[in-house]
């Protein structure tokens, strides 16, 4: 059926929560308003006010309280109500969330799942449109993925859900009203990519360009705009940023010779820079220029008369592309 | 607030003398001599636990030890109230509650010798490891009690933190969201006095246990040293948890007779007048006036109690000194539930640089103990 990002989420939600009991889901104004994306719409409706809490407005406390219950063998799902909210809760998604498992030599899981609108390109105000990955992608113990489009978002939210490990889960918000063909029954709840493994959006033979979330369109934007420049690029959305498949950017870029690494959040010390040190590793003798970055400045992000010029655009991408062919 | 007192619950002063309190006395009736017995033994055993953690830290067995010296009443009186299918979050000074809840002697030194991040097997005794950040388990002790109601389960958790705490915000955010939800949980807050240098007038202007009010959960205050006093009032509030009552909390008035850690050196910031003033009110020495004074005190029990604790920390002494180091790739272990790969590749390049041998790099898959 044709449907949205954010409705593929909302029947993944769904059907985790038909499926098994222990799931439930938390956050602010995620019940009858059905969050402010939507995502949770008709959710509690259907599923009552225990299965889909609405909580005190308090970050820390979503996500600590989420522990404690999974602590006594439940799933909690925490919905974050936008990136820039998800700091008060640090210290309870790195210092206990992502460290229980270990602090306890396997004794005690922390299977939450934290759903996080991130990114910008929706001309929002301050706090709402940041790219926080590199904090928690830099966090033993977590897993940290962002699906691209409606069919991802489906099959990624089930995997998060079922997974023992915690799972930050980023939700590109400006790719909420994407919209696509998601056959929900054939994908089942285990079906589709596995949930660690990069995709190869199209193939390509001059360059390889790597986004995830919400760069991956811009990413393929760039790519169809060089076809016609008579550049072949290769686009790999990443989907997952811990850990990263480092094996299938390699096998890429052995083939291309060139990678270009695009995100929105800032390039300074972030996923881009680790990608471009791992596979200078992996393909020192393959690569014929230097890995480029192409991502938001280093600035704090900026008010959304600014944002087109922060955010990647294919332009960037593809001045990027043209730098690394001519070297 | 009607109906709360508005100075701490107190049932034996520290003369041994009883307090004429008849509705918290009733909460204890059925103590007789044998209970009192047993509650002085355990404050004496985990005393005698408590100063073999530091003489092993002075001795360089143990990387730190957090004393619980002086609070003896405050963690034996609100454990012995608990029941074993209750859940305890606690803080890292905890050590005579653990005891209390069947934690083994033998398990109390791991985290502070260095050779893992926990102690016990929690789902074993129902009680959390040591918890290092400071106030983050009420939020904890809140989801899991909520989840206990979801389930249906007619139990109590309980939250343990101190006077610093309750200064974090996680500590507020822990009373809303029990207040919020009628989460059966017991907040207990052992106000010792001291946050590491910084006296309790730091942390708060008005006493601790009148913040409950404003959550709408009934605060009580509490003698600490006073181990009838605490079992009195933390009976109550868990039974309240219990039976579908709601939250609570509990503030002990107690004293932390010494350093914070044995880090520590409490010299620096508080007078030997007042170590001294509150040795005076020692929890023990009050459960033995009492004994004495009401004719069940003699000379075979205090001999017996002695071996006794004698006992439990020689096991202490010898199950720490026996832990060995871990092995080094046991720093790659349990790191995530399921494989993750650049886990795996980092625990093959280490063995491997370790062992000089790629194939006993790659023998054992992740996750698996030795």
């Amino acid at each position: 059926m044709i449907t949205t990002f954010a409705a593929s989420l909302n029947v993944g939600l769904r059907r985790a929560l038909e499926d098994d009991p222990k799931v439930l889901l938390m956050g602010e104004d995620i019940g009858r308003l059905g969050g402010v994306f939507r995502v949770t719409d008709t959710l509690q409706k259907d599923f009552g006010d225990s299965r889909v809490i609405d909580t005190p407005l308090a970050e820390s406390g979503i996500v600590g309280t989420a522990f404690g219950m999974a602590l006594r063998g439940y799933r909690p799902v925490c919905e974050i109500q936008f990136d820039g909210f998800v700091y008060p809760a640090f210290d309870q998604i790195v210092s206990h969330v992502a460290k229980i498992n270990f602090r306890t030599q396997g004794k005690v899981h922390a299977p939450l799942t934290i759903r996080i609108p991130f990114g910008g390109g929706i001309g929002s105000v301050e706090h709402h449109s940041e790219s926080p990955e590199a904090y928690f992608a830099h966090t033993a113990g977590l897993r940290v993925v962002t699906p691209s489009n409606p069919a991802d978002a489906y099959s990624m939210i089930r995997q998060a859900i079922a997974l023992d490990d915690p799972v930050i889960f980023f939700e590109p918000k400006r790719r909420y009203w994407d919209k696509a063909d998601v056959d929900f029954d054939a994908l089942g709840r285990d079906a589709g990519l596995p949930l660690d493994r990069a995709r190869v959006c199209t193939t390509g033979t001059d360059a390889t360009v790597v986004a995830y979330g919400g760069t991956v369109a811009t990413a393929l934007s760039a790519a169809k705009i060089a076809a016609e420049e008579g550049h072949s690029l290769e686009v790999i959305d990443l989907r997952s940023l811990s850990p990263i498949d480092f094996d299938t950017v390699e096998e890429s870029v052995a083939k291309t010779g060139r990678l270009i690494v695009t995100h929105e959040a800032p390039v300074f010390a972030g996923l881009g820079a680790e990608i471009a040190a791992r596979i200078t590793e992996r393909c020192f003798y393959q690569l014929e220029a230097p890995v480029l970055r192409v991502g938001g400045f280093d600035i704090p992000y900026p008010p959304a008369k600014l944002e087109k010029h922060h955010l990647p655009d294919p332009d960037r991408i593809l001045a990027a592309v043209d730098r690394s062919l001519a070297a | 607030m009607p109906g709360q007192p508005d100075y701490p619950v107190q049932l034996v002063q520290p003369d041994g003398r009883r307090v004429l309190d008849p509705e918290h006395a009733a909460l204890v009736a059925d103590v007789g001599p044998e209970q009192l017995r047993a509650l002085y033994e355990d404050m004496a055993i985990t005393r005698r636990i408590d100063i073999e953690g530091t003489a092993l830290q002075r001795q360089g067995q143990l990387g730190l030890w957090a004393p619980l010296l002086g609070q003896e009443a405050a963690q034996v009186g609100s454990a012995h109230a608990l029941y074993p299918d209750d859940y305890v979050f606690c803080s890292y000074r905890e050590a005579a509650v653990a005891y209390c809840r069947g934690v083994p002697p033998t398990e109390l030194t791991r985290l502070w010798r260095g050779v893992a991040h926990h102690c016990w097997d929690p789902h074993a005794v129902n009680m959390t490891n040591p918890n290092i950040v400071v106030g983050s388990q009420g939020l904890h002790a809140t989801g899991y009690a909520f989840a206990a109601h979801l389930d249906g389960a007619e139990i109590a958790t309980i939250a343990y933190f101190g006077d610093g705490a309750s200064s974090q915000g996680d500590i507020a955010e822990a009373l809303g969201f029990a207040a919020s939800w009628s989460a059966p949980v017991v907040f207990f807050c052992q106000n010792n006095h001291w946050a590491i240098s910084e006296p309790v007038r730091v942390q708060s202007a008005t006493p601790i246990a009148r913040r409950a009010y404003g959550y709408g959960m009934p605060g009580v205050q509490v003698d600490g040293n006073d181990v009838l006093a605490v079992l009195a009032v933390t009976r109550q509030a868990v039974a309240r948890a219990r039976s579908g009552g709601g939250p609570s909390f509990i503030e002990a008035l107690t004293y932390r007779m010494g350093p914070h850690t044995t880090a520590d050196d409490p010299t620096r910031y508080r007078s030997a007048a007042e170590t001294e003033q509150w040795a005076r009110r020692d929890p023990i020495d009050r459960v033995r006036r009492l004994l004495e004074r009401e004719g069940h005190w003699d000379y075979a029990f205090e001999l017996r109690v002695t071996e006794h604790a004698d006992e439990v920390a020689h096991q202490v002494r010898t199950a720490t000194i026996d832990l060995p180091d871990p092995a080094p790739t046991e720093l790659f272990d349990h790191v995530y539930t399921t494989p993750h790969p650049l886990i795996t590749e980092q625990r093959r390049e280490y063995t491997e640089y370790l062992t000089g041998d790629p194939d006993e790099a790659s023998a054992r898959p992740e996750g698996v103990p030795r």
